[in-house]
């Protein structure tokens, strides 16, 4: 069970790694954003297997943290813009 | 290994081939705008099942609420998240892509 778990956490990193490549090659303002989602989510999941693996309880409560820290950054991103930008007629 | 266990690795690599499918998305996708689909989507339904699979390998009930608040918060964060980059993504005047052909 450990190594099924020690697996997928690895192959986790790696998908965090691939979006921490489409962050550096981003062209356009949003493309920067994006992949921050993405890494809160992935961070969240290999925080919850390494709690099982590790058995460590408090890995559960720092996942708890990245899943709200996502929200967050994005909140951070678009804060200063909102405000400044006209708003779309429907 | 018990059924069990063999429920949860099943739902741990199923959680695992969505992060994937949702990555794989964000790179081939033609338009940021569809890009965020692939991230909010995909990725929280693979966190889901990861989550699922540990949940049923928690030791105690109180674990696996705690996952499922974890589950509830990264939906939530994904929702808001989703909507405030589409919101400045559009009033920027970036335009959807209907067609798919890119740039």
């Amino acid at each position: 069970m450990t190594t099924v778990l020690t697996l997928a956490a690895l192959v986790l990193l790696l998908n965090g790694g691939v979006a921490v490549w489409r962050m550096l090659t981003a062209r356009s303002g949003v493309e920067h954003v994006l992949p921050l989602l993405l890494l809160g989510t992935n961070a969240s999941a290999i925080l919850l297997l390494l709690a099982e693996i590790m058995d460590e309880p408090a890995a559960r409560d720092v996942a708890l943290i990245f899943a709200g820290l996502a929200a967050l950054s994005s909140l951070a991103f678009t804060h200063r813009l909102w405000w400044r930008l006209p708003r779309r007629e429907e | 290994m018990t059924p069990l266990d063999l429920l949860s690795a099943l739902l741990v690599g199923a959680g695992v081939l969505f992060f994937l499918a949702g990555t794989l998305g964000l790179i081939r996708f033609p338009d940021p705008l569809s890009r965020l689909h692939a991230i909010a989507k995909a990725d929280n339904f693979g966190l889901s099942l990861v989550v699922l699979g540990l949940a049923c390998q928690a030791d105690a009930w109180h674990e696996a609420a705690k996952l499922l608040l974890i589950w509830i918060v990264s939906l939530m964060s994904a929702v808001v998240g989703t909507h405030l980059i589409l919101q400045v993504s559009l009033r920027m005047g970036r335009e959807p892509d209907t067609d798919g052909r890119g740039e």
